[in-house]
Order: C-alpha cells, then structure tokens, then sequence
C-alpha cells in the first residue's frame, strides 16, 4: 500500500481543510465572529507570494473590509477552518478584523432606513 | 477616505451589518425565502459535536469524529454602500442549536416559517426566540394545496403573545418574502420605541 492511499473519497473535505490549518480545529484567541469585518493589511507582491494559495486568494478578496461570513462563502471553506486562518494572518499582521455590534440594532433611523431599503427590493 | 488599493485604511470602516434569522422546521421554506429576496450562498461551517449529541447520534463506524459538517443558507442584500442585511437560515435539527446562540447574538430578529401541515415544527423555534427575547415573526408559508389557516388560528395554536406579527406569505414570490422582512423590521421597531416609552431598557 503506498503511502498516499490511507484516505480516500469517503474522507471528503475533511483532509484539505485540517492540512490547510495544520491540524488544528480552534484558532487561537477569541473566537471571530461571523460578520466581523476583515481587512487586508498592506503587504508587498513579494510578501504576497510567499503565502499559500488560500491566504493570498484571502488576502486579495479583503481588499476591501469584508465579513467572514462572506470569505467563507467565497473561499468555499468551512466557517471554522476561515477563523483559524484568520487568527493566524492576524498573528502575522496580514489582516485586521473588527468585531461587529454585539448588541441589537437599536437605532430606529438605521432600522427604518432598513425597512425603506427593503420595500423597495 | 477611500482605501487605495492594498492600503489599510483605518477610516474606513466597512458597511453597517444587519443580521436577521430565517428559522422553523424542515422544509418549511427557509431556504426558498432566503432564495427569494437575496443572492443566496452556501455557507458551510464545521463545528465540534457537543457532548450531549455524541450520547445522542449514533455514531457506529465513525470512530473518532467529532466534527460535523453543517451546511446554511447565506444570503446578503446590500441596502447601500455602508449598511448590508444578511439573512442567516439556520439549520432546524436540535444538535445544531449551539450554532443558533452565535446566529443571535447581535441579531435585529427572526422569521419563524411556519407550515400549517407540520405546525409542530415551528415551536421549537419560536421557544427560543420567546427565551431569548429577539424579536420575531411568524410567517406561514403558503404552500399549494396546504388548508389555508387565518393568521390568528395560528397565533392561537403556536401560543403566541399578542404582539408578536403572523403573516401569511408565498416564500417564493420575491415580493411576499421581501414584506416578511419589512414586518420584521417594523416590528423591531415598534419594540424599541415601546420600550423607550416604558424607559426600562
């Protein structure tokens, strides 16, 4: 048996993402919230292709401050192997991330221009 | 103020994020609703099996695994440069409700889809949105050939508290899903503004 050969279909999408955050299923620190907003540091084209293919492609959808749900959803990765990533560049200086309200929205204007948005979809 | 290119721009400090949860039952038509007013999005989320679901699943012949693979609806509509509203259909089956405690955290509301054949499956739901004090609406979801209930025959048999909005709704008409989330909206409103008359928030 070679040595490639000890997973096969069944294991699914399961290798990439635990190879991709080496192992890990927790990201250090807090825990990143879903619509915390990410944005790509200033990093030079030779810092950029150092990375791996999964933090560069990250790095160049948060140009500009976008959720984590979003990057998942773009990445087409798991929510949770998203946040390890994260925590790392973070650790790297690769991203900041701020954490969105944790509170309910409570301004009545911001809702009611909510509101008015919505009726005209 | 605008960000150049690769430049980080503490000033700018991305759009406003507006959550709200499209819950109830299997196949009561979230994923339809959220289809229906946004670009819809597979979001996936791998998250560690809590104790009390490994007692509970069977997990003969999966030795070891203690992750689970959770798929949601993710849908974002974009109200303007700085403020986005994203719809969240949150997966039904109990041993994902240790998902639903980050999905309301923050949230302006919830829509409870509601199938008058199967209106059983909506109380769990409405439970929890009832214990956690987030605001929310009921909308039964009109489905062909379903016996169409009057909105207070349902507020009756889900036990609903007098304010709390039923609407009827088709969840595939843009239109129809788009006036749940309105009432949602105004309804929230109504709550903070009751509250601020009651000054006890």
């Amino acid at each position: 048996m070679r040595d490639d050969q000890w997973f096969d279909r069944d294991a699914g999408p399961v290798v990439r993402p635990y190879a991709l955050t080496r192992g890990r299923t927790r990201p250090s620190g807090a825990v990143i919230d879903l619509l915390a907003l990410v944005t790509a540091a200033g990093v030079s084209q030779s810092d950029l292709r150092m990375l791996e293919p999964e933090p560069r492609q990250l790095m160049r959808i948060a140009r500009n401050p976008i959720s984590v749900a979003d990057l998942a959803s773009d990445l087409d990765l798991p929510l949770g192997v998203v946040r390890i990533l994260l925590a790392d560049m973070r650790e790297r200086g690769l991203v900041t991330i701020r954490p969105p309200a944790r509170t309910r929205p409570t301004d009545p204007q911001l809702l009611k221009d909510v509101a008015d948005a919505l009726r005209r979809l | 103020m605008l960000s150049a290119g690769y430049e980080q721009d503490v000033s700018s400090a991305g759009p406003v994020s507006i959550k709200i949860l499209i819950a109830g039952g299997f196949g009561a038509g979230k994923t339809t609703m959220v289809g229906s007013v946004s670009e819809i999005r597979p979001l996936r989320t791998e998250e560690a099996l809590s104790e009390p679901s490994i007692l509970v699943d069977t997990l003969d012949g999966i030795e070891q695994k203690s992750t689970t693979t959770v798929a949601m609806d993710f849908g974002r509509i974009t109200v303007r440069e700085d403020l986005v509203v994203y719809l969240f259909g949150t997966p039904g089956q109990h041993r994902f409700w240790f998902m639903w405690d980050e999905l309301a955290l923050g949230a302006l509301g919830a829509v409870v889809m509601a199938d008058t054949r199967r209106l059983a499956d909506s109380f769990p739901s409405v439970d929890y949105f009832e214990r956690r004090g987030l605001p929310f609406v009921v909308a039964v979801n009109c489905f062909d050939g379903a016996k169409r209930f009057k909105p207070d025959a349902v507020r009756t048999a889900l036990d609903l508290d007098a304010g709390v909005p039923v609407v009827l709704c088709d969840a595939r008409q843009r239109t129809s899903s788009r006036d749940v989330l309105v009432t949602l909206v105004e309804y929230a409103i109504k709550l903070i503004s009751d509250s601020e008359i009651m000054s006890s928030y």
